[in-house]
C-alpha cells in the first residue's frame, strides 16, 4: 500500500471530519481485503508444525519447504505456460465474440433480442461440470481434446456472459447522440465507433478481459477433464489440494494466488487509469 | 475484422502449444491423490517402468467425467485406471480381460483376484494395494481409558465411556470422526458399526440390533468433536490436538505417526455384541478397452504387482501389498504402528470381517448414500431412529433390487437380490 | 448493408459459438432430467423434489444469495464511490480492492477455514487477548448460523471486487458536468449520489447484479470448505448426485433448478432496472 497520509482527497464538501471518515473507511476496507491474504501467506511460509499448532502467532515462520515442494514438481513451468496461454486465448475469444454482441444489445431493438439475452444468461447459470461430459466426448471425436484452444473454448463459454453483459452496460452508458453527432460530421458507423465510443469503453473492456483471464486462470474442473499432456496449473497443481496435508493446502493456494496478483498488478493501469479520457 | 484477427492469432497460439504426444502410459487414478503421495508415486514407484508413466490422480468428478467420455467416444488417452473396488465395479463392461497378464513369480491373494472378476468369468481388474481402518489415540488420552479396558480389545460401550471421561475432564469433546464431505464415514457404518451390532450390513439394516448400534453411536457423538462434520483426514486434528482419539483409514492417519511417532498409538476398531466388525479397502488396476496401447497398459499392470513395486507403493501411499512381497526391515513409523493394529484387528478372536460390496455396479454411490443419509438424519438431524431406518431401508431395498446384487459377507448368501428385512 | 441486419450480424459469432459449445451439450444434459431408462419420465424430478435435503438446499442457496448480493452491492457502491473521489493513490487503492478478483473460490475457502477453525487465527487472537481460555468451536454442525455467517463473510470478501470493478468502470462514464450542475443547484453529496450516480449507473448495476446473483446461486466450494455437508446448497447436491451417487438424471434435474431460479432473478433485474437504448444527454 502506498503511504496514505500523503494522499490528498479531492472531496469538496469534506472538512477534517469528512476526510477522516473517508480515510478511515479506506484503511478499514484495505485491511478487510489484505488481512486474509496475509494470513494465507503466513501459513504458506510456515512449517507443518506451525500450521497445525495453537495458538498461532500470526507471524510467518519463513519456512519455505512447503512452497519449494510445489516448485520442485516436474513440469510446473510448462503448466504455468499452458495456464497463461489458455487464459490469454480465453480473453481474446470472449472479448472478440462478446463485445460486438454487447454493442448490438445496447444500440438496437430487434426481434429475438430477449432470446439472445436469455441464452447468454443460461450459459452462466448452468453448472459447467455437467456440461463437461458431452463436451469431452465432442472434443475427443474432433481432435480438440488436450489442446489449449479446446480448453480456451470451454473457458470462453464461462467468460462470455461477463463480456456480453459488461460491454452492454458500458455501451448503454454512452449517449446515442454522441455517436449520431459523429455521423453528421461525416463518420460512418465504424469510424464513429472507433473514434468516439471505443476510447470511452476501453477501461470497461479491459475489466471484462481481466474477468475472462481470472475465470480461466482459476478454473479446475474442465481443465482436469480436457487436458492431459497440456495440463494447466490448477489441474496440475491444486485439484488435489482438498485431500492434501494442511501446510501444502496453504502453499498450493498461495502458489495459485501470487501469479494472479502479479497479473492484476500488471494490468491495473489499463483497468483503472483511464479516467482522464473517460471524464468528459 | 478484429474477431478474425483474434481467431487467427488464437489458432496460431494453439498450434504452438500442441506438443507431439508421448508414448507414456497414462495412469488415471483416484488413489494417491494427496500431492506428496503423487510425487512419491511418480518418483519412487513408477519411475522404473520402461516407456514411462504419466501418473494423474484425480478428484472423483474429473475422474469419472473423463473416463466416461473416453468410454463413450470409444477412444482416448487413458491406459491404466487405478481406483477402489467400488469405482471399478461401476464400469465393469469397459475393462479388457486381464487374465493373460503374466503373474508368474508373484502370489496374489486369491480372495482379491476373485473380487477382481466382478462376478464375471473375466479378470476385470487386478488387485493393486490394500488398506484398512483402525483407531488412533494421542498418548495423553490413555489415562482416561475406563478401568479394565484393554485398548486392543475395546468394545463400543468402553469407547463411549472413554470419550465421555475425556470430554468431562478436559472440558471439550476429544473423540473425532471423519464425517466431512471428503471423509470415509460410510465405510464405518457399512463395515464396522452395523456389522458389530447386527452381524449384517444389508439384511438387518433396520433391525432392532442395528438400531441399538445407532443408539450407541449417537451417545458417542455427544462426546465427539462437532467439527467432525468438517474432517476428511483425521491425522490433522490429531496433530493439532483438537482430537485425541479417532477412527480413520490408515493412509489418512499415517502423517500423525510419521510427524510425531512417540505421541500416538494405533489400535483395532471396537467390538459390538456380534463381534469386531471390520472392512478392508481394496484398490485395483484395470485397462479400459479404449486405451491407446492395450499391451503397454497390461505391461504397466504387471509392473504394479512386482514385489519391488508393491513395497515402494507401501512406502508412497501407506497401502499394503496384495501379494506376498516381503516387507523391508526398515519401515516408516506409520507402517510400524499401523501394521500391528491391523493384524490385531483381523486376527482377534471376535473378528467379524465384512467384505466389500459385490455386484452393485453403478449403484455403489447410492448404496453408500443410504448409510451417509442415515447418519446425517439420525445423528445430525436428531430424527427418530426407527422412522429413519424404516425409510432408508426402503431406499436400500430398491438399490439392491435395481442392482440385482446378491448378499456378501457378513450377510448370508442369497438367491437374487440381497433382501432387506 | 441494410441496418436492420447489422445487429444480427454482430450477434452471429456469439450465437454460433454458444450453439456449438453450450446449447448442444446443454440439450443432451437437460433431456436427462425428464428421462428414465431411455423414455420420458418425471421420475428424476420427483426423486429430487422428495429427497429430504432438497428443500434445505434450495432454501439455503436462495437465502445466501438474498443476504450476500445486497450486502455486496452496498459495499461495492461504497468502495467505488470512495475510489472515484480520490485524486492521488487511486490506482493503488483500486488495486488493493480488486485483489480478490484473482482468487479462486477454493483458495478463499482455505483462507477462511484457517481463520475460523478450532485452532485457527480467530481463536489464536482471542486467546492472545485473554478473552477465552479454550478455543471456541465456531464451525460445529450445531452452529449452522455461525457457518452461514462465515460463508457470508467469505463470499463478501471473495466476490465483492467483481461488482466493484463493474461499477467503477460504469461510474467513469458519468459526465462530470452532471455533478457540477448538481453542485450549482445546491445538491449535497448524498443527493448527488441518489439523483445522479445511481440512475445513470443503472446499466452497470443491472449487469453487475445479474452476474453476481447467478454466481451466488452456484456457490459451492466455499460452503463445503467451511460447513462440510451441514449447510446443503443446490450446487453441492448437483455434484453429489452426479459424482458420488452417479445418478446423472437427478443431477440434471438439480441443474435445471439452478437454471430456473437464475432466469427468474435475471428477469427480475431486467424489469426492475430497465435500461434504455443508450443514455441520453
Amino acid at each position: 500500500m502506498s503511504n496514505p497520509t500523503v494522499d490528498v482527497p479531492r472531496t469538496v464538501s469534506a472538512g477534517g471530519a469528512g476526510r477522516f471518515l473517508i480515510w478511515a473507511s479506506i484503511v478499514l476496507l484495505c485491511a478487510w481485503v489484505l488481512v486474509p491474504i496475509y494470513l494465507l501467506m503466513v501459513n504458506a511460509l510456515s512449517s507443518p508444525a506451525q500450521v497445525s499448532g495453537f495458538p498461532k502467532s500470526g507471524l510467518p515462520g519463513f519456512d519455505f519447504a512447503s512452497l519449494q515442494f510445489f516448485a520442485g514438481f516436474a513440469g510446473v513451468a510448462k503448466a504455468l505456460w499452458n495456464s497463461i496461454l489458455v487464459a490469454v486465448l480465453t480473453m481474446a475469444l470472449s472479448i472478440g465474440i462478446g463485445a460486438p454482441a454487447g454493442y448490438a444489445l445496447s444500440r438496437f431493438d430487434f426481434p429475438g433480442k430477449e432470446v439472445f439475452r436469455m441464452l447468454v444468461v443460461m450459459t452462466r447459470a448452468f453448472p459447467l461440470p455437467l456440461l463437461a461430459l458431452p463436451l469431452a466426448v465432442m472434443f475427443i471425436r474432433t481432435g480438440l481434446d488436450d489442446t489449449a484452444l479446446g480448453l480456451a473454448l470451454v473457458h470462453t463459454v464461462l467468460a462470455i456472459p461477463f463480456a456480453v453483459l459488461i460491454t452492454f452496460s458500458l455501451f448503454s452508458g454512452i449517449p446515442l447522440e454522441l455517436e449520431e453527432a459523429a455521423w453528421t460530421l461525416g463518420c460512418n458507423r465504424w469510424q464513429a465507433f472507433q473514434r468516439v465510443v471505443l476510447p470511452l469503453v476501453l477501461p470497461g473492456i479491459a475489466a471484462s478481459a481481466v474477468f475472462a483471464f481470472t475465470i480461466s486462470w482459476n478454473e479446475v474442473f474442465a481443465a482436469a477433464v480436457l487436458t492431459i499432456e497440456n495440463r494447466t496449473l490448477p489441474a496440475f497443481l491444486i485439484q488435489n489440494l482438498n485431500v492434501s496435508p494442511l501446510h501444502l493446502k496453504f502453499a498450493g493456494g498461495a502458489a495459485m494466488v501470487i501469479p494472479a496478483l502479479i497479473f492484476i498488478f500488471a494490468v491495473r493501469k489499463y483497468l483503472f487509469a483511464m479516467w482522464g479520457i473517460a471524464n468528459r | 475484422m478484429k474477431t478474425t484477427k483474434t481467431l487467427l492469432g488464437a489458432a496460431a497460439l494453439a498450434l504452438m502449444a500442441a506438443v507431439p504426444a508421448q508414448a507414456q502410459v497414462l495412469f488415471w487414478s483416484t488413489q494417491a491423490a494427496p500431492v506428496e503421495e503423487t510425487q512419491k508415486m511418480r518418483e519412487d514407484v513408477l519411475a522404473g517402468f520402461e516407456g514411462g508413466v504419466d501418473f494423474q490422480p484425480q478428484e472423483v468428478g474429473p475422474f469419472i467425467t473423463r473416463l466416461e467420455a473416453e468410454i463413450s467416444a470409444g477412444s482416448g488417452n487413458i491406459g491404466v485406471v487405478g481406483a477402489l473396488h467400488g469405482d471399478l465395479s461401476t464400469y465393469a463392461d469397459a475393462w479388457v480381460d486381464l487374465s493373460d497378464v503374466d503373474l508368474s513369480g508373484v502370489a496374489v491373494s486369491e480372495a482379491f483376484l476373485e473380487l477382481g472378476k466382478l462376478g464375471t468369468d473375466e479378470q476385470k481388474y487386478l488387485p493393486w494395494m490394500q488398506a484398512n481402518y483402525v483407531m488412533a489415540a494421542n498418548k495423553q488420552a490413555l489415562e482416561y481409558l475406563p478401568e479394565g479396558a484393554d485398548i486392543n480389545a475395546l468394545t463400543y460401550d468402553q469407547l463411549v465411556d472413554w470419550a465421555q471421561a475425556m470430554a468431562e475432564d478436559t472440558g471439550s469433546p476429544k473423540f473425532g470422526f471423519p464425517a466431512g464431505p471428503q471423509g470415509l464415514k460410510h465405510r464405518f457404518f457399512q463395515g464396522f458399526l452395523i456389522p458389530s451390532f447386527a452381524g449384517s450390513t444389508v439384511t438387518k439394516f433396520a433391525s432392532d440390533e442395528a438400531a441399538a448400534g445407532w443408539e450407541v453411536f449417537k451417545e458417542l457423538w455427544q462426546y465427539t468433536n462437532p467439527a467432525s462434520t468438517n474432517y476428511a483426514f483425521m491425522q490433522e486434528p490429531l496433530l493439532s490436538g483438537d482430537v485425541w482419539v479417532a477412527f480413520d483409514h490408515i493412509a489418512r492417519l499415517a502423517d500423525a505417526f510419521n510427524q510425531r511417532p512417540d505421541d500416538f498409538v494405533a489400535f483395532p476398531a471396537p467390538a459390538g455384541p456380534m463381534g469386531r466388525g471390520f472392512m478392508p479397502v481394496l484398490a485395483g488396476v484395470a485397462v479400459p478397452a479404449s486405451a491407446p496401447d492395450v499391451e503397454a497398459a497390461k505391461a504397466l499392470v504387471q509392473y504394479m504387482l512386482q514385489p519391488d513395486t508393491q513395497v515402494a507403493t507401501l512406502l508412497a501411499t501407506n497401502f499394503y501389498p496384495v501379494t506376498d512381497a516381503p516387507l523391508p526391515a526398515e519401515l516408516p513409523a506409520s507402517a510400524r504402528a499401523l501394521g500391528p493394529a491391523i493384524t490385531a484387528m483381523t486376527t482377534s478372536a471376535d473378528a467379524l470381517p465384512a467384505l466389500l460390496p459385490v455386484g452393485l455396479g453403478d449403484m455403489g454411490g447410492q448404496f453408500n448414500q443410504v448409510y451417509t443419509d442415515t447418519f446425517e438424519r439420525i445423528v445430525l438431524g436428531n430424527q427418530p431412529i426407527a422412522d429413519v431406518l424404516a425409510q432408508q431401508a426402503d431406499t436400500l431395498r430398491s438399490v439392491m433390487e435395481q442392482a440385482n446384487a446378491p448378499c456378501w459377507l457378513p450377510d448370508a448368501p442369497s438367491e437374487g437380490p440381497c433382501p432387506v428385512d | 448493408m441494410p441496418a436492420r441486419f447489422l445487429p444480427y450480424l454482430m450477434l452471429l459469432p456469439a450465437t454460433i459459438f454458444l450453439l456449438v459449445f453450450f446449447v448442444y451439450p446443454f440439450i443432451q444434459i437437460a433431456i436427462l432430467a425428464v428421462t428414465q431408462d431411455g423414455g420420458f419420465s418425471l421420475q428424476p424430478i420427483t426423486t429430487m423434489a422428495t429427497h429430504w435435503k432438497f428443500n434445505a438446499a434450495l432454501g439455503w442457496t436462495v437465502l445466501l444469495a438474498a443476504v450476500v448480493v445486497p450486502l455486496q452491492l452496498v459495499m461495492a457502491l461504497s468502495m467505488a464511490t470512495i475510489v472515484t473521489k480520490l485524486k492521488t493513490g487511486r490506482s493503488t487503492i483500486l488495486y488493493i480492492f480488486s485483489i480478490p478478483l484473482g482468487l479462486s473460490d477454493l483458495a478463499a475457502g482455505i483462507v477462511w477455514l484457517a481463520i475460523f477453525e478450532q485452532s485457527g487465527f480467530l481463536n489464536s487472537m482471542l486467546a492472545g487477548l485473554g478473552v477465552i481460555e479454550q478455543p471456541i468451536l465456531f464451525l460445529g454442525y450445531q452452529n449452522i448460523w455461525v457457518i452461514f455467517l462465515a460463508v457470508v463473510l467469505a463470499e463478501l470478501w471473495r466476490a465483492t471486487a467483481i461488482v466493484m470493478v463493474i461499477l467503477v468502470s460504469g461510474m467513469g462514464l458519468i459526465p462530470k458536468e452532471y455533478y457540477e450542475a448538481g453542485e450549482v443547484f445546491g445538491a449535497n453529496g448524498w443527493q448527488r449520489f441518489w439523483r445522479i450516480t445511481l440512475p445513470l449507473l443503472r446499466p452497470s448495476l443491472q449487469s453487475a447484479l445479474i452476474l453476481r446473483t447467478l454466481a451466488a446461486f452456484e456457490v459451492f466450494a466455499v460452503v463445503t470448505a467451511l460447513g462440510g455437508t451441514t449447510l446443503p446448497v443446490l450446487m453441492g447436491e448437483t455434484f453429489n448426485w452426479q459424482f458420488a451417487m452417479q445418478d446423472r438424471n437427478v443431477a440434471s434435474a438439480y441443474a435445471l433448478v439452478i437454471l430456473g431460479i437464475s432466469i427468474a432473478a435475471t428477469l427480475f433485474f431486467l424489469r426492475a432496472l430497465r435500461v434504455p437504448k443508450g443514455a441520453t444527454i
